[in-house]
C-alpha cells in the first residue's frame, strides 16, 4: 500500500505591489496613514544612514561596513513589528529593525568602527549583540525564548538570518530546537538572493526557503520582503501568535541586496549589473512613496522636509561617534570576567607599560 | 622574473597541484567565481572549472566532513575556511575524525585533506576576523599544523602540505598577504615540513616565532644589532608536530630563548616551546625563557588591536631582559 501522509504548501503574500498598488485587503495597522507614514520614514533614515556609513568608510573614517541598501521595508518590518520586552537576536546588517528598537545609530558607527561599545545598546538591554558567525544566532533565540516559555512569560524573541546562513547546521539545529519545544521564537529568513558571491542555488535546491520551517514542524511563510505592509503584517501575526503560546514561525523576506557584500568586496566580479537594475525596479521605499501620494498623505514638501530631517539625525550621529575617544588598553581587559582573575594582573600591567598611544586616546 | 606576494604563493601552489594532480580539488564559500574574499584562488575556476574549484553552501562543519569524505576516497581536497574565526565547526571533524581515521582503521582509510584558513589581527578587520587559535589545532593529535610566512614557505609549503598524505590545517598570516614580494619559481618543488626555518643567524639570543610575528621579530632583531644583540630568528613553520632540534640547536648556542606569538598566552604553542627547552635543555640557559603573547584576552576590535598585538618595542626588550642575567 502506498499513501500520501502529509502534504504541504507554503504561501506567499505581499500586499503592496512594486508600482505601490494595493493587492488585497489592508491589513488594520495600514488604514491609518500615520502608521505607514512612520515605517516609511523609519525605511528613509535606515537608507540615508546607510549612505553616510559607506562614505565614511570610502574616506577612511570606518571600517568595513555591511550596507542595508535594500533591506530596509525587510529590516523597519520586522523591528516595528517587535514589542520592547522581546529579544532580538540580529546578524550584522539589520539596523532598520534594530533603530526600531532603540539601537542610535552612533552605536552601529561605533560597532563597524573597531569599537566593542558599539554592542552595548542603551535601548534595548536585553537584544544580542551583532552576530558575525553566521547562523549561531539563531540558537540564542530558541535559548532565550526557552527562558521566556520556563518563566511563563508573554514575550518572545526574534532571530534574523541570510539566504547563505540557512545551510548552517546551526540554523536547522534552531529550527528543530524550537518546534519540538514550542519556543515562542521568530526566524526570519532575509533571502536576499546572495551570500556574498554565492547565488542561493548553489546554497540549496529548495524551491523557498520558507520550506525550511516544515521539516522542523513548524509554519513557514514567504514574503515579499520589499513590501513593507505585508512584513510588517506578517511580523505582527507570528510574534503575536509566538507570546500567546502558539509557538515558532519562519518568516521568509524575499529581497535583494543592492549593495556590494561589504564595503571590502566588488559584487561586479560576480553579479550581472542587468541583474541589479531589474531588482532596483522593485526595490521597497519607492513603492511606499508613490501609495502614501496616492493616498493623499505625501507630497515632495514632505520628502525634502523627511530628507532633511534625517541628514541632520545622521550628522548628529556621526559627530557623536567621530567625537569618541578611543578606550584605553585597559578596555581589553575590562569586562573580561565579572572581576579580572589575579593571574590577568600581569598582563593587563605590561600592556599599560607598552600603551602605543602614549596615553592619548 | 617579478616577485609574488604570499597570497599569490598560496595561489601559485593550488594552480600547480590542480594542474598536477588530478585528485585535488579546492572548494570553499566564495573560491569559485570570486576567486576568495582575500583572492587566493583568484582565477583557479575559470581555469580549472567548477568541478575542480568549488562553491561549497555556507557550512564550515559540511566543508571540512566533505573534506574527510573526499580524502577517504583518495581524493586531495584544499578547503578553505574563509576566516579562522569560522573555523571552529569544522574543529569537530578535524579532532574526531581527520586526525584519526588512519589510526583507527589501522591504516585502512587515511585522510590527506588540507584545511585552509587566513588567520591573525593586525588589518583592521570587523570582529572575529582576527584572531590567531593555531594552538587549538596544535593539540588534536595526527593533525598537522603548517604557517608560512614568506611567499616561497607559502609556496612550497602549501605543496608539501597537499602532497603530505595526512591531514593538514594550514594556516596563513594575512597581515602579510601582501606585505612584501619574492622572486618564487613555479618548480613544483615542496619545502619539508616538520622542520623549523632559521631566518637569521646569531649568537646571543635564540627568538622563535611564527606567522605575521616572524616581521616583528625581524625588525626588532635588525634594531638590536645596532646595540650589539645578535638574534638568531627561527620561524617555526610547522606548528605541531614541532621541530624542537633546531631550536634546542640554537639554545645550546645562544643560552638565551624569546617566544613571540600574537596568539593569547595560556596555553598557547610558545608554552610549548618553553617546557620542550626546559625539558631537554634546562642546562643550557642562561637566563629564564621569555615569552611576548597576545593577552589571554578577547583579541579586541581593531580601535585596540595594536594594543593587543607583540611590538617591536615589546620583543626588544623581552631579548633585553634574557642578556640582563
Ligand atoms: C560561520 C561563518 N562563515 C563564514 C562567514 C563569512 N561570511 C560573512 S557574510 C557571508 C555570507 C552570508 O550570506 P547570507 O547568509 O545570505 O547573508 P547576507 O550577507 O547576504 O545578508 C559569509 C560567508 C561568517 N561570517 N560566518
Ligand atoms: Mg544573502
Amino acid at each position: 500500500m502506498k499513501k500520501t501522509v502529509a502534504e504541504y504548501h507554503i504561501d506567499y503574500l505581499q500586499i503592496l505591489d512594486p508600482d505601490g498598488n494595493v493587492q488585497g485587503e489592508l491589513p488594520a495597522f495600514a488604514r491609518y496613514p500615520h502608521e505607514l507614514i512612520n515605517l516609511y520614514q523609519r525605511m528613509t533614515l535606515t537608507r540615508v544612514f546607510d549612505t553616510k556609513a559607506i562614505n565614511l568608510q570610502r574616506t577612511g573614517k570606518l571600517g568595513t561596513y555591511a550596507s542595508s541598501l535594500g533591506h530596509e521595508a525587510a529590516h523597519v518590518g520586522m523591528g516595528s513589528a517587535m514589542h520592547e520586552k522581546d529579544v532580538f537576536a540580529p546578524m550584522y546588517r539589520e539596523y532598520g529593525a534594530q533603530f526600531c528598537r532603540g539601537v542610535k545609530m552612533s552605536d552601529v558607527l561605533m560597532y563597524w568602527g573597531g569599537d566593542e561599545r558599539g554592542n552595548n545598546f542603551a535601548g534595548p538591554r536585553q537584544d544580542f549583540p551583532w552576530c558575525v558567525p553566521i547562523a549561531t544566532q539563531c540558537l540564542h533565540a530558541a535559548g532565550a525564548a526557552m527562558a521566556m516559555k520556563l518563566r511563563g512569560e508573554k514575550r518572545c524573541a526574534v532571530a534574523s538570518i541570510g539566504d547563505g546562513g540557512t545551510s548552517e547546521g546551526a540554523f536547522y539545529e534552531a529550527l528543530n530546537l524550537a518546534g519540538a519545544q514550542q519556543l515562542p521564537v521568530v526566524f526570519v529568513v532575509v533571502n536576499n538572493k546572495w551570500a556574498i558571491s554565492v547565488p542561493l542555488h548553489l546554497q540549496t535546491a529548495a524551491k523557498t526557503l520558507a520550506q525550511k520551517a516544515i521539516a522542523a514542524g513548524i509554519p513557514g511563510i514567504q514574503v515579499d520582503g520589499n513590501d513593507v505592509i505585508a512584513m510588517r503584517a506578517t511580523m505582527e501575526a507570528a510574534l503575536e501568535r509566538a507570546r500567546n503560546g502558539g509557538g515558532p514561525a519562519l518568516v521568509e523576506a524575499v529581497t535583494y541586496r543592492l549593495s556590494d557584500h561589504t564595503t571590502a568586496d566588488d559584487a561586479t566580479r560576480y553579479r550581472p549589473q542587468e541583474e541589479v537594475d531589474e531588482a532596483w525596479k522593485v526595490e521597497p521605499l519607492e513603492r511606499t512613496r508613490s501609495y502614501l501620494i496616492s493616498i493623499g498623505s505625501w507630497d515632495d514638501g514632505k520628502e525634502q522636509a523627511l530628507l532633511a530631517d534625517c541628514a541632520r539625525q545622521v550628522d548628529e550621529a556621526v559627530n557623536e561617534y567621530l567625537a569618541t575617544d578611543r578606550m584605553p588598553v585597559t578596555a581589553m581587559f575590562d569586562h573580561m570576567y565579572e572581576e579580572l582573575p589575579e593571574a590577568m594582573q600581569d598582563q593587563r600591567e605590561t600592556a599599560i607599560r607598552y600603551d602605543r598611544s602614549g596615553g592619548h586616546h | 622574473m617579478p616577485g609574488i606576494a604570499l597570497i599569490e604563493g598560496v595561489t601559485m601552489a593550488l594552480a600547480h597541484e590542480l594542474s598536477h594532480d588530478e585528485s585535488v580539488v579546492v572548494l570553499g564559500e566564495d573560491v569559485g567565481v570570486n576567486g576568495g574574499v582575500f583572492r587566493a584562488t583568484a582565477g583557479l575556476q575559470q581555469r580549472f572549472g567548477k568541478e575542480r574549484v568549488m562553491d561549497t553552501p555556507l557550512a564550515e562543519g559540511m566543508i571540512a566532513g566533505m573534506s574527510v569524505g573526499m580524502a577517504a576516497q583518495g581524493m586531495r581536497p584544499v578547503a578553505e575556511m574563509q576566516f579562522m574565526g569560522f573555523i571552529y565547526p569544522a574543529v569537530d571533524q578535524m579532532i574526531s575524525h581527520a586526525g584519526r581515521l588512519r589510526h583507527r582503521t589501522r591504516g585502512r582509510l587515511s585522510c590527506p585533506m588540507v584545511l585552509r584558513a587566513p588567520y591573525g589581527g593586525g588589518i583592521h578587520a570587523p570582529e572575529h576576523h582576527s584572531e590567531s587559535t593555531e594552538a587549538l589545532f596544535a593539540h588534536i593529535p595526527g593533525v598537522r599544523v603548517v604557517i608560512p610566512s614568506s611567499p616561497a614557505r607559502a609556496y612550497g609549503l602549501l605543496l608539501a602540505a597537499i602532497r603530505d598524505p595526512d591531514p593538514v590545517v594550514f594556516l596563513e598570516p594575512k597581515r602579510i598577504y601582501r606585505l612584501v614580494k619574492q622572486e618564487v619559481e613555479d618548480d613544483g618543488v615542496a619545502l619539508p615540513l616538520d622542520v623549523c626555518y632559521i631566518l637569521r643567524e646569531g649568537d646571543d639570543v635564540t627568538v622563535v616565532t611564527w606567522g605575521a610575528m616572524t616581521h616583528e621579530t625581524l625588525k626588532a632583531a635588525s634594531e638590536l644589532e645596532s646595540d650589539g644583540i645578535n638574534c638568531e630568528v627561527i620561524d617555526l613553520a610547522t606548528i605541531s608536530p614541532l621541530d624542537i632540534e633546531t631550536i634546542l640547536e640554537s639554545v645550546e648556542k645562544t643560552g638565551r630563548l624569546v617566544i613571540v606569538h600574537e596568539a593569547a598566552r595560556t596555553c598557547g604553542v610558545g608554552a610549548e616551546i618553553a617546557a620542550q627547552v626546559a625539558e631537554q635543555a634546562l642546562y643550557d640557559l642562561e637566563a629564564p625563557i621569555q615569552r611576548v603573547t597576545g593577552y589571554d584576552t578577547v583579541m579586541p576590535l581593531f580601535r585596540l588591536e595594536m594594543e593587543y598585538l607583540p611590538s617591536v618595542a615589546r620583543i626588544k626588550d623581552a631579548v633585553k631582559v634574557t642578556l640582563e642575567e
